[in-house]
């Protein structure tokens, strides 16, 4: 068996959801490639080649794929699939974007979210906001899997794979990109980090969005979430958003501050291992997953915190 | 221009789903049903593109069991002028759901399709894109926002670290995002105007189409709980336990 996973990168950094889709991988295969599209993403193909455990890495270079055009992903993968069992993506917005369409191509179900590799047929993956878990074993001939990366860990560095350069594709057909505006910040990467703290719609504005929670993640080392309502009322762009059909996190601390805890946001941020909460609602749903629960306003806590991690030398 | 707008009957975004027994799936017994809130969002974005004048029609569809018309009695009270009920008991998965709807595209001819980027039972996230790749049509994932216009739609899209911005030649498959629009609340005459609208019933196995499942359900178990609800007095005592249980 035979599988490509698809590196999750910017053009610049590959990203620690691919190694641990990586992983993923290596429980199917002990034959795993990696596939690097994008533009000017030489280091990516570098950085993944030095995978532990990584056979080869196959490198695309497209201005369509460096704009994660669906279409020009899957038109370029789908028939590389000629020579693999199984295609493993990390479970990102362009993951989802293109991977379904490369199952339809190859008319195979896609087997989305897995959690857990049970064997090379048989996956775990969550429904219901992650009420539920479902196991499902496919009967298709080649897997096309969706991984949500939180759930495996990174695959180690000190791999020396060879990085094979390959054609692009046909191109993204009838899309044609306009432009993007990414958000650019020094902070780790929400899905990545170590420490998440999140705002929710307690914040009121975006300014004091900013004033409460940045400076908390500053002191923290930590990444922003938000609860949907926030993101809704323009407290915080988009790609913050934690949750069902947000992004799934699973820091070692996720700190939540005036967010109440609907079950679609605890779909999001319920496997970090331990969880803070302040809210002045003592009955607020976040405390029933809450480690250490704080019942306080957030104006008041906040500062408290502040000082007391600057006490505690942080 | 026509829109044609999928729609799914999902259990109810409020309900806490609870796993059954004998761990061959949910409780769905006695629980309420509502459309699925992203296909509130699309046929919301295509009801006001019509009262906009950018399209002339919107049909909704929806496969699925017969208590499907309320859903799609819902998308008529919202302002579909028609809808289509692919009738059927069978539990579909993505890719079987997506070759019905080509089928039905090949039969309607829609300029542009727009649906739920996610059904909040599955929590798939892929008919639409498994859509648009069989069509070989362009498809505008996770869309923010969306100008129609002859031949071409402009579609922002929620991405990865932002937004982005594409135009795709239509006809086209385009999936709604959270931040679209918010849905109207259909209005009484509405719901009851809604009532007289056309709603075409069809057997699945009329159409033709492939539906054998490609995934079997082994089980459905409840995930591990979480031993929460420890309250602390005092920001200080958040950090001083932090410290003690290793996480600074
Ligand atoms: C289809 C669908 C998908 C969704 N997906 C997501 C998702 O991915 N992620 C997500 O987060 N949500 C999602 N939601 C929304 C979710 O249901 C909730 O509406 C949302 O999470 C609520 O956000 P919140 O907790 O910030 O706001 P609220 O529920 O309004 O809670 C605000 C909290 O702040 C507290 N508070 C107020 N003032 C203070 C103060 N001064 N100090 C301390 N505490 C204070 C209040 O007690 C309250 O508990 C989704 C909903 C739907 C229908
Ligand atoms: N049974 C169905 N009938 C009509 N549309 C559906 C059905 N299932 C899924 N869809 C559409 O596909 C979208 C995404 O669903 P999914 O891929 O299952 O998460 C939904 O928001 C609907 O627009």
């Amino acid at each position: 068996m035979a599988v490509l996973v698809f590196a999750d990168h910017d053009n610049t950094t590959l990203k620690d959801g691919t190694n641990k889709t990586v992983t993923a991988a290596l429980a199917l295969s002990s034959d795993v490639d990696v596939l690097v599209a994008g533009k000017g993403a030489g280091d990516v193909a570098k950085a993944a080649a030095g995978i532990a455990g990584v056979r080869k890495v196959l490198h695309a270079e497209s201005d369509a794929l460096g704009q994660g055009l669906a279409e020009a992903i899957s038109g370029l993968i789908v028939p590389l699939m000629a020579g693999y069992d199984a295609l493993l993506t990390p479970a990102t917005s362009l993951g989802k974007s293109f991977s379904p369409r490369v199952a339809a191509n190859l008319d195979v179900a896609q087997i989305t979210e897995v959690v857990e590799v049970v064997d090379g047929s048989t996956f775990v993956r969550p429904i219901y906001a992650g009420n539920a878990l479902e196991t499902v074993q496919s009967s298709d001939a080649k897997k096309v899997i969706t991984v949500r990366a939180t759930n495996f860990k990174a695959a180690a560095d000190g791999g020396s794979a060879a990085i094979e350069t390959i054609d692009a594709g046909p191109g993204a057909g009838k899309t044609a990109f306009v432009d993007q505006q990414i958000v650019k910040s020094a902070r780790p990467d929400l899905t990545a980090a170590k420490i998440v703290v999140s705002g929710g719609r307690a914040m009121g504005s975006a300014e004091e969005f900013q004033r409460v929670i940045d400076p908390l993640a500053d002191k923290l080392g930590a990444a922003v979430g938000a609860s949907r309502a926030a993101v809704d009322a323009g407290y915080a762009p988009n790609d913050y958003q934690v949750g069902q059909t947000g992004k799934v996190v699973a820091p070692d601390l996720y700190v939540a501050i005036g967010i109440s805890g609907a079950i679609q946001h605890l779909a999001g941020m319920k496997d970090s291992k331990v969880i803070v909460a302040i809210n002045k609602d003592g009955d607020a749903p976040i405390f029933q997953v809450a480690d250490l629960g704080l019942v306080a306003d957030y104006k008041t806590a906040v500062p408290e915190l502040m000082d007391a991690l600057t006490a505690a030398g942080k | 221009m026509k829109v044609l707008v999928p729609v799914k009957r999902v259990i109810d975004y409020n309900v806490k789903v609870r796993v059954k027994a004998d761990q061959t799936g949910v409780d769905l017994a006695n629980v309420k049903m509502a459309m699925n809130p992203f296909c509130e969002i699309a046929v919301e974005e295509a009801v006001r593109q019509k009262e906009k004048g950018a399209a002339t029609e919107v049909v909704a569809v929806s496969i699925g069991p017969v208590q499907a018309q309320e859903t799609l009695r819902t998308a008529l009270a919202m302002g579909a002028d028609r809808a289509i009920l692919i009738q059927t008991d069978q539990d579909l998965e993505p890719l079987a759901i997506a070759k019905v709807l080509a089928a039905i595209v090949a039969e309607e001819a829609p300029d542009v399709v727009i649906m739920g980027k996610q059904a909040i039972d599955g929590d798939n996230n892929a008919t639409g894109q498994m859509l648009s790749a069989l069509l070989d049509w362009p498809q505008a994932a996770f869309a923010s926002e969306l100008v129609l216009s002859a031949g071409s739609a402009k579609v922002t899209r929620e991405i990865d670290g932002g937004l982005q911005t594409v135009e795709v030649a239509l006809p086209a498959v385009i999936t709604a995002d959270l931040r679209l629009n918010e849905p109207r609340y259909a209005s009484l005459p509405n719901i009851m105007k809604a009532k007289k609208k056309p709603l075409d019933v069809k057997e699945l196995s009329a159409l033709g189409v492939d539906t054998v499942p490609r995934l079997k359900v082994l089980k459905v178990a409840e995930p591990p709980k979480r031993t929460g609800g420890v309250k602390v007095g005092s920001a200080a005592e958040i950090v001083s336990n932090l410290k003690s249980n290793g996480v600074f």
